[in-house]
């Protein structure tokens, strides 16, 4: 656009000078043809008055666009369907200025038309913009008759930013660092354990060379004549049988202790088939676990969200922001790209569409009742008004989903006893809340005063 | 020492023995359960082609297309009455499922959108979208754009709910 001003004062001087020329020569020629001159001179002073204005103008809404206003533009309106360096509904825009420029010879004129109403210029029989429709499913382009001249510009200059090139600072000084700082612990470790051994053998020496001396010079080193403890400890019947007691009770408590904890999955880990954060996404992005969970409002199951879930965002997230991933590489081990592009095999999208090609994916489950226990998600999460949280833990911290409690019936049972049954605004069961409330003589109902610890109700 | 290496064998990668399995697993097919049975071998399937569910939810008539979309926009009305309106709860399932991308107060701004994990979610009072209560219930049972179907994790009532409750945001906003 510069290059146009720069022409159009050229060409506004050019005149100037030519007029100049002119009036020197009818000057020197005829008087009477002068009026002429001025008259003429005056009307192209207008003329050029009109151009220049036109040039200022022209140079006004040609003003380079602010690609930073652009960015915030082309955020709100645009990238709905469009990326700048990957087709999504609608094509990519990188440069889209310059190659419509190139490519298709269509001026800025044409994209104003278009972008602030599609369907018209397709209406019109526009060539170039049939074709682009029709390449494009027949999507058609939501109108933004709000854009004005200097919007589009600073979106287009923004869309005409280069490229930028992100640069992954290398963790691995970091790493090395604590690795040698975990050996730096175990050396020294190491090197106190060497100098007991050695001090506890130099004694040992010491003990022995003053034997040999005691010896050579013919004194009797006192030996002990008492015998020694172990032997003592047989002859001793009472300690015997106290230190037997002692252990055997001692391997119940831990027997005891193994079998308790056997079925029971408390701190259950798996390594699951694709690498899913709940603390980037429940977490960082705050995202409620009902969204993916919806299941877990309305029936038994809190459901492990099927794929079209995951893509309602991944459609457009189809890469971790760097930092994310220079953190998931650092802390976690994780390629958390390579993650995404998991998902995306499984549900067979190739970046623009579905192949139709899915195929599922095999979750490893964590939290499992034995099917001789009835638990129902919707009567704990809709009608109670438990939070997620007082049963699966701190879930928006974890980088991998563990089974935060331990599940097990005298878990349930506390809860049951402990927990207060929120009566206010409750209309499940108004009417028995206040008769059993009667009945106890108490304020506040707890689950198991409701019949919560009643067998039949969980197993049946 | 028996106690020790024993303790060492669990790992929490892997789940823990368990006492008499057979009394732990179900015997009928659970949900999300693996069997040769089904097409895949998972038992999770779709309803087959045209079932309609029992309780009156009737099926959608209105095609995945723009003309479909049109076609919505100008005809498809809510079934609730204002007395079937509970707002509270309308609330609440919008901003589990719709306040994350489109703000808590539909202004398009919510917190993956500020995040900038999803862009372009436009306000509920764009005049180049003016979207009404059909068009609003076509695009949370089908999606459009960007955006994907909420269908499954709405139910029929839940999402003229949500209508609902956008269509009082687009008031407060065009105010």
């Amino acid at each position: 656009m510069y290059y146009f001003c720069v022409r159009f004062y050229k060409r506004f001087f050019s005149i100037i000078f030519k007029k100049k020329s002119y009036q020197s020569l009818e000057d020197n020629s005829t008087n009477t043809m002068t009026q002429v001159i001025y008259r003429k001179l005056t009307s192209k002073f207008l003329n050029l008055g009109l151009v220049f204005l036109l040039t200022i103008s022209t140079s006004l809404t040609a003003q380079e666009g602010d690609p930073a206003k652009g960015k915030t533009l082309f955020n709100t309106n645009c990238a709905a369907c469009h990326q700048l360096d990957r087709d999504m509904t609608g094509p990519m825009l990188r440069n889209v200025e310059a190659r419509l420029a190139d490519e298709q010879g269509l001026d800025r004129e044409w994209l104003n038309n278009w972008i602030r109403n599609s369907a018209g210029v397709i209406k019109s029989g526009d060539a170039y913009a049939n074709k682009v429709f029709k390449e494009w499913n027949n999507t058609a382009m939501t109108a933004f008759p709000q854009l004005s001249d200097q919007d589009i510009t600073d979106i287009l200059a923004y869309t005409a930013e280069p490229k930028k090139e992100i640069i992954i600072e290398d963790d691995k000084p970091e790493q090395t660092d604590d690795t040698s700082g975990g050996a730096s612990n175990k050396l020294i470790l190491g090197a106190l354990a060497v100098l007991f051994a050695l001090l506890a053998l130099a004694l040992i020496l010491v003990r022995r060379t003053l034997n040999s001396f005691a010896e050579a010079k013919g004194i009797d080193v006192a030996k002990d004549k008492t015998i020694p403890i172990w032997k003592a400890f047989v002859q001793n019947q009472f300690l015997v049988l106290v230190t037997t007691i002692f252990f055997l009770l001692a391997s119940a408590y831990f027997v005891y202790g193994y079998l308790s904890q056997i079925g029971v999955d408390q701190g259950y880990e798996p390594v699951q088939p694709i690498h899913y954060s709940h603390r980037i996404h429940a977490g960082d992005n705050g995202i409620d676990c009902k969204y993916c969970h919806s299941s877990a409002r309305v029936s038994k199951q809190s459901g492990i969200p099927s794929m079209n879930i995951c893509m309602n965002c991944h459609k457009s997230i189809y890469e971790v922001a760097p930092e994310t991933q220079a953190e998931g590489l650092a802390e976690y081990g994780v390629d958390y790209n390579a993650e995404i592009q998991k998902l995306y095999d499984a549900v067979g999208w190739d970046g623009q569409k579905y192949s139709g090609e899915a195929k599922p994916i095999k979750w490893v489950r964590i939290h499992n009742l034995p099917d001789f226990a009835y638990f129902n998600h919707s009567q704990h999460v809709s009608v109670a008004g438990v939070e997620c949280q007082t049963c699966h833990g701190p879930v928006e911290e974890m980088e991998v989903m563990y089974q935060h409690s331990s599940l097990t019936m005298g878990w349930c049972i506390n809860c049951h006893r402990e927990t207060e049954v929120n009566v206010k605004d409750n209309a499940y069961y108004t009417k028995i809340h206040e008769e059993l409330s009667k009945k106890y003589g108490v304020e506040k109902l707890t689950a198991a005063q409701m019949g919560g610890l009643e067998c039949g109700k969980c197993h049946y | 020492m028996v106690f020790a290496s024993v303790m060492s064998c669990k790992k929490d990668t892997r789940p823990n023995y368990q006492f008499m399995p057979n009394m732990y697993e179900p015997v009928g097919y659970e949900s999300y359960a693996e069997s040769d049975a089904f097409p895949g071998g998972v038992e999770a399937q779709l309803p087959a082609e045209g079932s309609i569910p029992r309780g009156g939810h009737m099926p959608f008539e209105y095609e995945n297309t723009t003309e479909g979309y049109e076609l919505a926009k100008a005809s498809l009305k809510n079934p609730l009455d204002s007395t079937q309106i509970d707002s509270e709860r309308a609330k609440e399932l919008y901003d589990i499922y719709c306040g994350i991308c489109h703000g808590n107060n539909g202004k398009g701004q919510g917190k993956l959108v500020k995040r900038e994990k999803i862009l372009g979610v436009p306000s509920y009072d764009d005049a180049g979208r003016a979207i009404t209560e059909g068009s609003i219930y076509h695009v949370i049972y089908y999606g459009k754009n960007a955006m994907g179907s909420y269908a499954n994790q709405l139910n029929e009532e839940e999402r003229w709910q949500v209508v609902d409750y956008v269509l009082k945001l687009k008031a407060d906003l065009e105010k």
